[in-house]
């Protein structure tokens, strides 16, 4: 559905802006690298995209009137959101709401603040920006203001565990035809294959939208263990038990005060 | 210092987690508990998500255990045949904790589950040792001499069939009371990611009436095992510990363990048990609080199925 949004808006938009100038601008963004390892000492990152313009106006360019928003969106996963409720006294999670395919995480730079850039329609018509995202519950039968309300509660924890974030003047054009977004890695960024997309504006007008895809894995020794604790559990669980008893007989010889 | 937890998955701070393991450690050789019952509260303070927690707690305290247990032998108080009927029932509470852990992590209560048992737990444990000890420090400061164990007396537990005789305790007891016993500490061990030595203790002591110089050597040998098998458990069927995180832990750990032990021969008995009587309500009363009090987030998020 978002797709054939995206596509009925170059359609409508291209047109006039054909009309008015020679251009047609293309958008191309490139990773200085297709793959980021998380190592032990990974706590968060920036990550930098650079890309282009092509065949931009002069003119538009000198009056600062194309503006570029850079998104990078994690792998989709089923999440389930839990609300408190108070049952005697208690707090307890009573009400819950399963949605699927959510993007884990979200980080979004632009040139400008969102409501400078283009209206709040070509948001929604893109699915651009946190809060334009569709999360599809799993139940779909269910009450539509309830599901409204989930919909609200998830978008706010992924933005308050900064899963979900905005750089607002992350970017930036270094010449006519270059720019530079910086996008936030969170600490506890998932891991899997995320798809960085930059979407042209000119004037207020989506023009073009370029994709690339990157690689965030945990680096070898953090993998290895992941993959231990997964794949053979029990023989992680022996080797935890091993350590903690070698760590333990050690310590009494090492630390040993009586 | 930052450090990636490959398994929480999340970055913390290396040096907060050395410190929170010798604290707890410190404290645990002062008092001669596994300290699981503190390390697992802290590490959800600190934000590692419960499940990840409890497991991870229940490695650690093999560690601080295999250590205490070490010495114990050594010294000869440690009653292998008693460690090991205990243990018996410990793998059957243990194995129907893990899964009880499983259920209730599926229906998004263990956190509740967990904070009720704690403050359950700790409330009344802590409430009756402060209530004893404070009544021995009475009695000490009035002249007369503290009378912990009644021997010759028998309670109801004596009088059970199957009994069964325990050398180096010098008991003669029937073993459905301490297969019981062991069952509900593998249980608590599993769910709540303690080796269950604050109960284990005075249930030796005041139940089954064990000597006090056998109870923490004895107690610390079957809490190796109970831990050993959670950790067992839940590494090969919930996929929740953090061997990176056990391992800071530990490391703090049994460094401050030793320095505690060293500092509880100043103390005595009586003022340990109120020290640390004070110390598990104080936990309970932290955790009572988080239970009653307006979370700050009504909502939360979870994965289906895994943590």
């Amino acid at each position: 559905m978002a797709r054939i949004w995206g596509l009925v808006a170059i359609l409508l938009f291209a047109c006039p802006a054909f009309a008015q100038s020679p251009h047609v601008e293309n958008i191309q963004i490139g990773l200085s690298t297709d793959s980021v390892a998380i190592t032990a000492g990974f706590a968060g990152a920036d990550l930098t995209i650079f890309g282009s313009l092509e065949d931009a106006d002069p003119q538009v360019s000198r009056q600062g009137r194309y503006d570029v928003i850079v998104v990078l969106e994690g792998p989709a996963r089923p999440v389930v959101v839990r609300r408190k409720d108070r049952v005697l006294g208690v707090w307890m999670n009573l009400e819950s709401e399963q949605f699927e395919n959510v993007p884990v995480s979200y980080s979004v730079a632009t040139t400008r603040a969102f409501q400078d850039i283009t209206e709040p329609n070509s948001y929604k018509q893109l699915s651009l920006g946190a809060s334009n995202i569709y999360m599809q519950p799993a139940d779909r039968s269910q009450n539509p203001f309830t599901i409204a309300t989930f919909t609200k509660a998830l978008r706010e924890r992924k933005t308050a565990i900064g899963l979900y974030s905005e750089n607002v003047g992350g970017v930036r054009f270094l010449s006519q035809n270059l720019f530079r977004a910086t996008v936030r890695l969170a600490p506890d960024v998932p891991v899997g294959t995320h798809k960085a997309r930059a979407f042209l504006f000119k004037n207020g007008m989506f023009v073009k939208e370029s994709s690339a895809q990157l690689e965030i894995h945990k680096s070898g020794f953090e993998q290895a263990i992941f993959r231990l604790a997964h794949n053979h559990g029990f023989a992680y669980g022996l080797m935890s038990i091993g350590l903690a008893m070698v760590t333990g007989w050690l310590g009494r010889i090492v630390f040993r005060r009586d | 210092m930052g450090i990636y937890l490959p398994i929480a998955e999340i970055s913390v701070n290396v040096f907060v987690l050395l410190a929170m393991g010798a604290a707890v450690g410190f404290l645990s050789g002062l008092f001669g508990v596994g300290g699981g019952f503190l390390i697992t509260p802290l590490l959800i303070f600190y934000n590692i998500p419960p499940a990840i927690a409890v497991a991870t707690g229940a490695n650690q305290v093999i560690a601080s255990s295999f250590s205490g247990a070490l010495s114990h032998m050594k010294r000869g108080t440690l009653d292998f045949k008693l460690g090991f009927v205990l243990l018996a029932g410990g793998i059957v509470g243990s194995t129907a904790g893990v899964y009880v852990f499983s259920v209730l992590r599926s229906l998004g209560q263990l956190d509740l589950f967990i904070s009720l048992l704690y403050v359950v737990l700790l409330g009344s444990v802590g409430g009756l040792m402060l209530f004893e000890s404070v009544n021995a420090l009475r009695a000490s400061r009035s002249g007369a001499a503290p009378t912990l164990k009644k021997s010759g007396q028998h309670n109801w537990i004596h009088r059970l069939p199957l009994k069964m005789r325990f050398r180096t305790s010098k008991l003669f007891v029937s073993v459905i009371p301490v297969l019981a016993l062991g069952a509900a500490i593998g249980f608590l061990s599993s769910i709540m990611g303690v080796g269950g030595g604050f109960i284990m203790v005075p249930a030796l002591i005041y139940l089954l009436r064990v000597p006090t110089n056998v109870v923490v050597g004895t107690s610390l040998f079957q809490i190796i095992f109970t831990s050993g098998y959670t950790t067992l458990i839940h590494a090969s069927t919930n996929y929740t510990v953090d061997i990176m995180l056990a391992l800071l832990l530990m490391i703090g750990g049994v460094a401050g363990a030793q320095y505690g032990a060293k500092a509880g021969q100043k103390l005595r008995g009586e003022q340990l048990r109120a020290l640390l009587a004070l110390l598990v309500l104080a936990v309970a009363i932290r955790l009572a609080v988080d239970l009653f009090v307006t979370p700050p987030n009504l909502y939360s998020l979870s994965t289906p199925g895994l943590s």
